[in-house]
């Protein structure tokens, strides 16, 4: 597996990206926002967390128009994978690549814990490490992650078995208590909380590890 | 020449934000606020020519998120 993994200015969570990629044996390289391409060969591209570009107009917005992410969204058009998490899935919104908006956490605050939540589907290659249903304790740290989608669109990722990952004790007011979506191919996942900061026993927890290690084994068998 | 676009959330989705102005401008004792919806202002500084055409592709490739949020444009 080769992942690519975007440094914006503003990204805070690259290398914790980076690690958990590698962790999971995938050859990562790093690749800068002003970056035109993306390094040959590349399964994966990860869209990390952070404050890109200040989150100024909107989280991700400046990002999505970003030189690299016409690149990303080429990729995706060609069925490749993309991962983003946090402000990553807040780029993958304003892109257009995922449907639906990252609004202002309910509370007006910044939630920074770890939650709990319910692996909805293990229909995806991100997910096939987990079993539907497993319950799982993963860190959210985000002011805007409040996901919403009009009733359309909800009903329609709901058919489709597009929700990936439920929050059990919803800290945002996400509609539906979604943490986490697919595209239509299943290949572009956003996520609002953090799997890449549970990969290893010293991090208080490894309940990240089967994402990583089970997009590992399912790129590996594409 | 200068535009002005406003942008707000669209009718029905919740803004919390505004939310918590009401509820501030409740607790200062000004009654009768039934809603507050906030929103933003964004100034250009356009060359001249510049048309309300090419201000709107703006707004709906960048300035707001057409998911959520409307838009208006002013030309001065």
């Amino acid at each position: 597996m080769h992942a690519a993994v975007i440094v914006f200015p503003g990204s805070n969570c690259d290398r914790d990206m980076a690690v958990a990629f590698r962790q999971a044996g995938a050859r990562v390289t790093m690749v800068w926002h002003k970056d035109t391409a993306l390094p040959d060969g590349v399964d994966v591209v990860g869209i990390p967390g952070g404050f890109s570009f200040g989150d100024y107009l909107r989280c991700g917005a400046i990002a999505a128009n970003s030189p690299i992410c016409r690149s990303v969204m080429a990729h995706a058009g060609r069925g490749g994978y993309v991962l983003g998490i946090c402000n990553g899935f807040q780029v993958l919104t304003e892109t257009g690549m995922l449907p639906g908006v990252l609004l202002r956490n309910a509370a007006l605050k910044y939630v920074c814990r770890t939650v709990r939540m319910r692996v909805e589907t293990a229909d995806s290659a991100f997910t096939c490490g987990y079993a539907a249903g497993d319950e799982i304790t993963i860190p959210v740290a985000h002011h805007d992650g409040n996901y919403f989608a009009d009733s359309d669109t909800l009903k329609w990722l709901h058919d489709q078995d597009r929700v990936v990952f439920r929050y059990l004790d919803n800290p945002n007011g996400s509609v539906d208590d979604i943490a986490g979506i697919v595209s239509e191919n299943r290949r572009v996942l956003g996520m609002m909380p953090h799997p890449e900061r549970v990969v290893d026993p010293m991090h208080g927890g490894t309940d990240g590890a089967s994402f990583f290690s089970g997009l590992a084994a399912a790129l590996a068998h594409a | 020449m200068k535009a002005r676009v406003h942008v707000m959330l669209k009718t029905g989705v919740l803004d919390p934000q505004g939310e918590a102005v009401r509820h501030a401008l409740g607790s200062l004792g000004f009654d009768g606020v039934e809603g507050v919806r906030q929103g933003k202002v964004i100034e250009l500084d356009l060359a001249e020519g510049t048309t309300e055409e090419t201000v709107t592709q703006m707004c709906e490739k960048l300035l707001a998120n057409t998911v959520i949020e409307s838009y208006r444009v002013e030309m001065e």
